[in-house]
């Protein structure tokens, strides 16, 4: 008897959720249509190509479509890993990542503490605004800006260098030189707008703590050192994981517009190879093994870091 | 601010302010510097830039470069294709983002973490350019507008901020009362949360209309009419595509009589590209602080 009472109350528990959700979702009906479109969007647009990524272990004939093409395993995998080029690639995109994260990241740190520490409002708005301004500058223009200031003819740099006797320098003719220019000019290019979430973090410090280290004699710089920078750490710690997991990622436009014949060696990465071998070439699957291997790196990496900083921080992602 | 002036300063924190403002100095001029130098090179003489003799101020002061700019066919099209599908493209962008983010940022709504995870989890993965380009392909976008502005009608990143918007700024007792009063979903977010998001609104349409405004790896992969090319284009094929052909060969002076026409026309149109985005900037700049405020809210 008392068994049965149980189960039956279970029922009647499982049953009135039921009803409770069933009841949520008639009353709420019209969110489920107003957010249709978005979901339709995202499925069509994102989820698609991820299924239609197993072109990657077919061999893609367009006459057949994705699904009728033959299946060949992990062959593209295999050819591009044994490719000369593969080391090249890796090395050009880690390189290339790396050295724009290491360059790159302190940067706006040290321009938002540096404006934090200013007293004179209007110079601190004025540097501000104009070191903001560059971000919103095209891809197509910043490359071009960069050509026309490094050309050996006629551009400012050899004409500044040509003052104290350097040069002229082909910059853009010259592959050792390409990783600096693309960092370097990005760097100048986002510090501004980069140093917006940490003067925002800054600007969040309790002004008191500010207020007792002057009381007890500390200098600018040691509030800067004891208070600012660990008031902006768990920010810097989230922008760190986020950079970490693009590492395999460098942004393909700014680098193919800047890619010439010459400097090929140190300016081919993945994205550039995938571009052109499967939009140029037409080599579908190959290419979409290519870009598969990058994504799939690029979550393990993202996981991983976020993983690491829950363990050893206490600031995470999710 | 931190500080009243009645505060005693300390001899290390003068020389500190002192080292601090000539650091900012030093990264306003290397910010300013290249901007101020192209601006004056799109005013002077070809002769003048291509002697050196432009250092921060127009010499001998012409519009020749921007006449030559307002001449070209290709560069007008490429302007008015520009401005379509920054328009348009902007508007289905933030009826998109809007539609997500809304019901998402409600409590009530059943399978809402769901929903977001199937949103999120295309930050983290995504199937990648070629099977995304096939997909574009047999849709039958390719060389269309519509490639322009449907493969990316809505940015999973901004319904992020948006959704943070609705939820911190309406709070879940007004949509019980509106409830209560008998408002339809739908009638409260036309009635309520379409007058109250004015500022997140005005941050989607600048990040979109910007990034549509620059863009040109859509063009680039979906268009080959040059008739639908958007002015990125255009500006990629004539700054920087003929530049890589051999700058260090061929006869002297007939080279240096196109390269110095080349060169002008170069810096004014570098200017004539970025006028819209510039003229902008000023009144702007304070709603992408806020945009970049909000989507940190929850990094």
């Amino acid at each position: 008897m008392g068994e049965i009472k149980t189960s039956s109350v279970l029922l009647i528990n499982v049953e009135s959720k039921k009803n409770d959700m069933l009841k949520k979702v008639k009353r709420h009906w019209q969110l489920y249509f107003v957010i249709l479109l978005p979901l339709v969007y995202i499925i069509v647009f994102h989820y698609i190509p991820m299924y239609g990524v197993q072109i990657a272990f077919k061999n893609y004939v367009p006459t057949k479509g994705i699904f009728g093409s033959p299946w060949v395993g992990f062959k593209h995998f295999e050819t591009f890993f044994k490719s000369y080029q593969f080391w090249r690639l890796i090395k050009n995109t880690v390189g290339i990542s790396f050295y724009s994260l290491i360059a790159g990241f302190p940067v706006p740190i040290i321009l938002a503490l540096s404006l934090n520490a200013v007293r004179n409002q209007k110079f601190k708005k004025v540097v501000q605004m104009t070191t903001y301004a560059p971000h919103f500058i095209s891809t197509v223009v910043m490359v071009s800006i960069i050509m026309q200031l490094l050309s050996p003819r006629t551009g400012l740099v050899n004409k500044l260098l040509g003052l104290v006797g350097i040069g002229p320098i082909d910059f853009m003719g010259e592959a050792k030189y390409f990783k600096s220019i693309y960092v370097w000019s990005g760097i100048w290019q986002s510090m501004g707008f980069n140093s917006i979430i940490y003067i925002a973090a800054l600007a969040s410090i309790d002004p008191s703590l500010h207020e007792a280290a002057i009381v007890d004699g500390a200098s600018q710089l040691q509030r800067i050192w004891y208070i600012d920078i660990p008031g902006i750490m768990p920010t810097a710690t989230i922008m760190l994981i986020l950079s970490m997991g693009q590492i395999m990622n460098v942004g393909f436009e700014k680098i193919y517009l800047m890619q010439n014949p010459l400097n090929m060696s140190t300016s081919d990465v993945i994205s550039t190879y995938v571009y052109r071998l499967g939009l140029v070439n037409a080599q579908y699957s190959f290419s979409a093994a290519v870009g598969l291997f990058n994504s799939v790196v690029n979550l393990i990496l993202l996981v991983s870091v976020n993983q690491f900083a829950r363990k050893f921080g206490e600031t995470s992602l999710w | 601010m931190r500080k009243s002036s009645s505060i005693y300063y300390s001899r290390s924190d003068k020389i500190f302010a002192v080292v601090n403002t000539i650091f900012l100095l030093f990264i306003f001029i290397i910010v300013v510097y290249p901007l101020i130098y192209v601006l004056s090179a799109s005013f002077s003489s070809t002769q003048a830039v291509m002697s050196g003799r432009v250092w921060l101020l127009p010499v001998e002061p012409t519009l020749l470069g921007y006449k030559a700019v307002f001449n070209n066919r290709s560069i007008m099209t490429g302007y008015a294709n520009s401005f379509y599908y920054t328009v348009l493209g902007t508007v289905i962008n933030v009826f998109m983002t809007i539609l997500a983010a809304y019901p998402l940022a409600r409590k009530s709504f059943y399978g809402r973490n769901l929903i977001m995870g199937i949103f999120t989890f295309t930050m983290l993965f995504s199937g990648g350019l070629i099977p995304t380009y096939l997909l574009v392909k047999q849709l039958g976008l390719i060389n269309t507008r519509w490639a322009m502005v449907i493969p990316n009608a809505m940015s999973v990143w901004n319904v992020i901020v948006a959704r943070t918007f609705f939820s911190t700024t309406i709070p879940e007792e007004l949509y019980e009362a509106g409830e209560l009063d008998g408002c339809s979903d739908i009638g409260f977010i036309s009635k309520i949360v379409i007058p109250l998001s004015g500022p997140i609104i005005a941050v989607l349409t600048l990040f979109y209309a910007v990034g549509h405004w620059n863009s040109y790896f859509q063009a680039l992969i979906y268009l080959k009419d040059a008739e639908l090319f958007p002015l990125q284009i255009i500006l990629r094929n004539i700054l920087i595509q003929n530049e890589t052909s051999g700058e260090m060969m061929r006869d002297i002076s007939e080279m240096q009589r196109r390269q110095g026409m080349a060169e002008l026309l170069k810096y004014s149109l570098i200017v004539v590209a970025s006028i819209p985005v510039l003229i902008m900037y000023p009144f702007v700049q304070k709603y992408f602080v806020r945009g970049v405020m909000i989507g940190a809210l929850k990094g």
